[in-house]
């Protein structure tokens, strides 16, 4: 694989914060992304992965702290900020009362896609997802792998310079998540699209990956290549490493119950 | 204006394809009709007020507006649960777009079923009286609609599950229903029922359709307009302001 990665930053985070109450979801955090690069976030369940996604995307407001997506600022140019990223949830985000047409349709023209342009376009991404078939069925009778290949579609659409995935291929096998990550290394290749996903499939990243950031209790631990990483922790995969500089073994046993009720709580409470 | 047309488009798809919705929420109205046109007919004849159901009918269509707009604006927390609202809002369109476009689809839908209503009325043997006023009774309903929908908008925008509905459909929905004058003439009523009668913006709704349809209104229709229009536009505002505060 060629790499397409330039030497501008597509997106600048420096000193992000988000504060719930006491908590700190996010604490004070700074990196950069490059132009066309694939870019794995990591981290343990509350690790604030979300929340950074949340912010990055205009759908929540920082404590303190700045970032620059494709050289716009989401304090005061949201709409632009909006028109350079696509994104996929980590929760589903269709409405399964449409057919997939209309929620590609629906997609379009909130993003602005011209008029003339959209059928084709639209066409085009169903093919490319092999849903094209079942345009014209409800959302509610997909499986969950052809809803997820529709969102791709739709995160797709309007030619986004980056796009965000949030944990895109959880619950999916295998064939499909070989599928999505054809589709979207193949874009990548041909568009120069940055992408920028957060997963749990250690694998998955260290496949695709060409840099990793890993958060842990809203902080930074650490930010580089597989290799690098490895070399850092002194381990041979990037599992490993992980667990290395995450600790989840160790910690999750001393979690007391009423920790986890906390945790589960503010989960629920604020996804 | 194409954003406000696609969302408008996919409430009214929606409305249209939940035929089973539609029929079940004709039902109560119609019973509303039936039930209280006939059963309280005779009384109300006795007190020297006329025929029930021509009074009845005007306040029975507000009902339904009042209902389906409510219900149309409340259905953004289903968006908001099941993350379709999360899609809308990284969109590259102004707020207040997705706002008026989510309430004129509700409203749009509301009018349609208080249209439906006012036909089920003429079955039922409601009489109009002067059909060149049925413009006017059309324009109360739909700005009754955009009015409720808004405040529909409003609500659901600052709740975050439909567990407060039952309160909100008690403590709010149904009073605003029951206090409009819809039911009973507002003549003749204690001074705190007459005040309270006098703050719902419905009350205004229902006097202006009954004058519209020919029966006898307390404020006269200008009036009335006047006070809706301009409850609905600070709904809207207030509506357009908190959906603008929602963070997913």
């Amino acid at each position: 694989m060629v790499s397409n990665v330039k030497d501008t930053n597509i997106i600048s985070i420096s000193g992000l914060t988000k504060r719930f109450k006491n908590f700190a979801a996010v604490d004070n955090i700074s990196f950069d992304v490059k132009k066309g690069e694939i870019f794995a976030f990591l981290g343990p369940n509350g690790a604030g992965k979300s929340t950074t996604i949340k912010m990055l995307t205009t759908l929540l407001e920082p404590t303190s702290g700045s970032v620059t997506i494709n050289g716009h600022d989401p304090k005061n140019n949201k709409d632009a900020v909006r028109k350079s990223f696509g994104i996929v949830f980590q929760d589903p985000s269709l409405d399964i009362d449409m057919t997939a047409l209309e929620n590609l349709q629906y997609h379009a023209v909130l993003f602005k896609v011209p008029a003339d342009i959209r059928k084709k376009r639209i066409e085009e991404l169903l093919r490319f997802v092999e849903l094209w078939d079942r345009k014209n069925d409800m959302v509610k009778t997909f499986s969950g792998g052809m809803k997820r290949r529709l969102e791709m579609a739709r995160g797709l659409l309007h030619h986004p310079k980056i796009i965000f995935l949030d944990e895109p291929t959880l619950g999916l096998d295998p064939q499909t998540r070989n599928h999505i990550w054809n589709y979207l290394l193949e874009i990548n290749q041909k568009e120069g699209m940055t992408i920028f996903f957060s997963t749990h499939y250690m694998e998955e990243a260290e496949k695709v990956a060409q840099r990793i950031a890993i958060i842990d209790h809203g902080r930074i631990v650490a930010i580089g290549s597989t290799a690098e990483l490895e070399e850092k922790t002194k381990t041979a995969t990037l599992e490993e490493a992980y667990i290395a500089l995450t600790g989840s073994v160790i910690r999750e046993e001393q979690v007391n119950g009423s920790d986890r009720m906390r945790l589960m709580g503010r989960m629920m409470g604020r996804n | 204006m194409s954003t406000i047309y696609i969302l408008w488009l996919r409430q009214v798809k929606k409305y249209f394809r939940a035929k089973s919705r539609i029929i079940g929420s004709l039902g109560q109205p119609l019973l509303f009709l039936l039930v209280f046109g006939f059963g309280f007919g005779a009384i109300f004849q006795q007190a020297g007020q006329g025929n029930y159901l021509q009074f009845l009918t005007s306040g029975i269509i507000m009902m339904s507006v009042l209902f389906t707009a409510i219900f149309s604006g409340i259905d953004l927390i289903w968006d908001k649960q099941f993350g379709f609202l999360k899609e809308t809002m990284v969109a590259p369109v102004p707020r207040w777009q997705i706002m008026l476009g989510k309430t004129v689809g509700g409203a749009t839908v509301a009018s349609i079923q208080g249209v439906i209503v006012f036909v089920l009325a003429l079955f039922v043997g409601f009489k109009i009286s002067d059909p060149l006023m049925l413009p006017v009774a059309l324009l109360f309903i739909i700005l009754i609609a955009l009015l409720f929908t808004s405040l529909g908008v409003a609500i659901a925008s600052i709740i975050e599950d439909m567990q407060g509905f039952q309160l909100i459909m008690n403590f709010m929905v149904m009073p605003i229903f029951f206090l409009s004058g819809a039911l009973f003439p507002l003549q003749g009523l204690p001074t705190a029922l007459e005040v309270v009668t006098r703050i719902d913006p419905l009350t205004y709704g229902v006097d202006g359709i009954r004058s519209a349809l020919g029966g006898v209104g307390s404020f006269g229709m200008g009036m009335d307009m006047m006070v809706i229009v301009i409850v609905a536009v600070i709904f809207l505002g207030v509506g357009t302001y908190l959906f603008e505060k929602i963070q997913a």
